[in-house]
């Protein structure tokens, strides 16, 4: 019993949200982070209601004028695009949609995928099979010609880019949570469980899960950025969200003609998706450690130091 | 000191860490001969291995750092000779075995081009390292040498990987060989096998063997000198003899006072009632048969143990009857009803009546629940003790009836201790009130002193609600000083069963007396003793 003296770690022990914030203070790049994804889910929320009009007006003297120029008022600050309207203004409103169609489609491939996958790794060998072969066809199937198709038939719009961008990430979740529950599910601490009369449900979500939680997370902060270039890729076919409704990667293909003459156009959008993804990382990463109570230590302040 | 081969003299290594630094080894000085047998004596975390790897230079460093100290071998400090050099010794000169044969044995070459190897490495011709190699092999006594060396790691048994590597070893004929834990992993037949091996090999190359253990038993039959170590510091030495009779320092004392087999043994109650029959039970995976026909009765507060080495279906017995493993046949009745055959709902509530708490308590714990939310699952899976405050009540009392404190309910599984964990994991088995409690190797992971405070821990519990065990062990000593009843397994098949008594002090079949023969009692003069019976008996 000589270790308990080194587990008295954080005499001060706090609980539930001011723990959590103060563990958020610790790690001053996630503390960033969660900033800079809160305003981005600000601007998102009342974005358009304030700067819709202002990002779709046309002022065609102000055309590819050059950011850090505040004499056409701050909406130019970043510059004004090929129409001359307002690039700040139109960054503001496009992260609307370009939010809601990566976090739909993030969110929505994580929960099917996790929930097939723990279906194929908890079930037996024939289920486990059946969900396997349906996600390597999905995988198979060229994921813009899908898309096309699918778009083709319902008609773009934000629900079906996020329906066709969702199944073609399933088969991600999918695979590498079976792969962690195979192993997971083999561990003592579940044979404990079951021996104590657990039921499936209790095995699945409170000891499989927890355990195969953070690497979801990470993946889909990882998908994240994936998911907005694929969305602009869509858009720039013309199958994707239509204009005047507007994303940061259709921003970034419509300013790409554009490159070396007026590169504001492609930069200030793309260096939005870098910084969106970039924090959602970083946020992930801290998130992974405090979670886990193994690791939560590294964020607790230690007022006792080093003996 | 007079000019031993090797001598490591005031070592002092550190550690490190991002919790502060560790002071692994302070102050060690040991000395070991030509022909002599050292055994560094401790239990995890005393540092034993420290110094010995330091000797290797297999020490990390960062985060490892040598304070002070020198390590003299034939008067030259291996601590100041450059890495070539080092390299040009060890193998050559210091060899080195360790406990897991499977994890230092290259998984994709052959055992043969691995022997080749270690005499290449240093420059000698390939055919010549051939010729040795097979001669050691056959020395070691692996089977069919010639077609041995073909083969690879995955194809050997557990025993005869550590017969390879002691063969691997002893190539350059060196004139030191350390083993750390060299037969830890190894079943007690087959240790004595190893420990005897090396022991004629010593005789037979005149080398210095060094061996770090935990087990008094190894030291007491095959050292001539035993360092003891806690907490980093050596805190007794001496001759093997001496150091077990006249012990100075007082955790030498209690180090060899928790060695387990010198109690008295208990004799089963007879007129309790039968709480689990098993019958004919038999369970085969393919063609291999892992438990065949397997009877026996427990009584209600009796302890029965099973024995048997690894694989002789001792854990399968016990996954069987909680239904952990389909069956292919037998019955096993809890209070008259069959636990095979019953339906789900009758299930659930025999759950409650019989709980399990497994080997290894770091992997037993789900390490993302707090000890409070491990303790009180079985209340939620049983719809148990609504009221938080009743619970945090019982949780407290729990946690003091394992000798823990209530302040521990918040704390999660890794802020334990081994020895914490499995106390933990006896006070989730207690929370739900059972009639029986099923025992896989619950204590073999752990210390020698640890072991005899959770065995007195189990011990104290059946005094004092009448709690049955099933209690699965290979352990002979801590058997013997626990259960009234022992059944002994072998490929399968319970080839005895009885009273503890009958079965230690006449046993009946050939296995149970070569099992009994092959454990190694604590005390030097025992082993010696038996050594020469061994001798003057030929089998």
């Amino acid at each position: 019993m000589t270790d308990i003296s080194q587990t008295n770690a954080s005499p001060a022990e706090l609980r539930g949200a001011p723990a959590l914030l103060a563990m958020l203070w610790r790690d001053k790049f996630a503390f960033v982070s969660a900033v800079v994804l809160l305003i981005i889910i600000i601007c998102a929320l009342i974005g358009p209601v304030f700067l819709g009009d202002l990002a779709a007006s046309q002022n065609l003297r102000g055309r590819n004028s050059p950011p850090f120029d505040l004499s056409r008022g701050w909406a130019f600050v970043l510059g004004g695009d090929s129409l001359g309207r307002p690039v700040l203004a139109r960054l503001i409103v496009a992260a609307q949609s370009t939010m809601m169609v990566a976090a739909g489609a993030v969110f929505s491939a994580m929960t099917v995928g996790a929930l097939f996958g723990l279906v194929a790794g908890y079930m037996g060998k024939n289920v486990s099979q059946l969900v396997m072969r349906l996600a390597d066809v999905i995988m198979s199937f060229p994921s813009l010609l899908l898309a096309v198709v699918v778009l083709y038939l319902l008609g773009p719009s934000v629900p079906n880019m996020i329906l066709v961008l969702a199944i073609t990430r399933i088969p991600i979740y999918l695979r590498t949570t079976r792969a962690e529950v195979l192993e997971v599910r083999e561990r003592m601490f579940v044979q404990a469980a079951v021996v104590m009369g657990a039921s499936h449900w209790r095995i699945i979500f409170r000891h499989i899960l927890p355990i195969i939680a953070p690497t979801l997370v990470t993946i889909a902060t990882l998908d994240f950025a994936f998911v907005m270039l694929a969305e602009s890729s869509l858009s720039f076919l013309g199958i994707g969200i239509q204009p005047p409704n507007i994303t940061w990667g259709l921003m970034v293909s419509q300013g790409r003609p554009y490159l070396n003459t007026a590169w504001w156009l492609a930069f200030w959008p793309g260096l939005m998706i870098v910084i969106t993804a970039l924090s959602l990382n970083l946020l992930s990463n801290w998130m992974r450690v405090a979670l886990d109570p193994a690791q939560r230590w590294r964020l607790e302040s230690r007022k006792t130091g080093h003996d | 000191m007079t000019e031993a081969l090797l001598t490591v003299r005031n070592l002092s290594v550190d550690f490190h860490t991002a919790r502060g630094t560790v002071h692994a080894v302070r102050n060690a000085s040991w000395s070991v001969n030509r022909g002599e047998t050292l055994a560094i004596l401790g239990e995890s975390g005393s540092g034993k291995s420290v110094s010995a790897s330091a000797v290797m230079n297999l020490l990390d460093i960062p985060p490892a750092e040598v304070v002070s100290g020198e390590i003299l071998f034939e008067g030259k400090d291996l601590l100041k000779v450059s890495y070539e050099e080092h390299r040009a010794l060890n193998g050559k000169r210091i060899a080195m075995i360790f406990q897991d044969p499977l994890g230092h044995l290259n998984p994709v070459y052959t055992v043969g081009w691995q022997i080749v190897e270690m005499m290449t490495a240093h420059g000698r011709p390939a055919n010549k390292a051939r010729a040795r190699a097979l001669e050691l092999v056959t020395r070691v006594g692996i089977p069919d040498p010639e077609k041995a060396l073909k083969k690879y790691p995955h194809e050997f048994s557990g025993g005869q990987r550590q017969r390879l590597m002691i063969a691997m070893a002893l190539m350059l004929k060196p004139d030191i060989l350390i083993a750390d834990e060299p037969t830890t992993a190894l079943d007690v037949t087959i240790q004595a096998e190893v420990l005897a091996l090396l022991k004629e090999l010593q005789a037979e190359t005149g080398m210095g063997l060094v061996l770090i253990t935990h087990d008094l038993g190894v030291v007491a039959e095959i050292a001539d000198r035993v360092v003891v170590m806690s907490q980093g510091e050596i805190v007794e030495e001496g001759s093997v003899r001496e150091v077990y009779h006249h012990p100075r320092h007082p955790y030498t004392r209690k180090l060899i006072g928790a060695a387990p087999g010198k109690g008295e043994i208990k004799q089963p109650a007879t007129d309790a009632p039968a709480l689990l029959e098993v019958r004919e039970l038999a369970k085969s995976y393919g063609k291999f048969t892992a438990l065949k026909d397997a009877s026996f009765t427990l009584s209600r507060g009796q302890s029965l143990a099973v024995v048997g080495e690894s694989g002789s279906g001792k854990s399968t017995l016990a996954r069987t009857i909680l239904r952990l493993e389909k069956a292919d046949s037998g019955k096993a009745l809890w209070k008259g009803k069959d636990l095979i055959t019953m339906s789900p709902r009758e299930l659930l509530s025999v759950r409650r009546e019989i709980q399990m708490v497994f080997q290894d308590p770091t992997q037993s714990l789900n390490p993302r629940m707090s000890v409070y939310q491990l303790i009180s699952e079985g209340w939620d899976i049983h719809r148990l003790m609504p009221d938080r405050k009743a619970r945090r009540r019982r949780v407290d009392e729990l946690l003091e009836q394992v000798g823990l404190l209530p302040e521990h309910a918040e704390r999660y599984p890794h802020q334990f201790s081994g020895g914490q964990r499995q106390r933990i994991a006896i006070a989730r088995a207690l929370a739900l009130e059972p009639e029986l409690i099923i025992c896989d190797e619950a204590v073999s992971a752990l210390d020698v002193s640890v072991q005899a405070q959770v065995m007195a821990l189990l011990d104290g519990l059946r005094k004092k609600f009448g709690i049955s065990y099933l209690f699965i062990a290979h352990d002979l000593g801590v058997v013997r000083d626990f259960a009234d009843m022992v059944l002994v397994m072998k490929s399968g098949e319970i080839v005895e069963g009885g009273p503890t008594e009958k079965v230690f002090n006449a046993p009946e079949h050939p296995y149970t007396r070569r099992l009994l023969a092959a454990n190694l009692d604590p005390d030097p003069d025992v082993q010696a003793q038996r050594r020469q019976m061994a001798a003057t008996a030929p089998s």
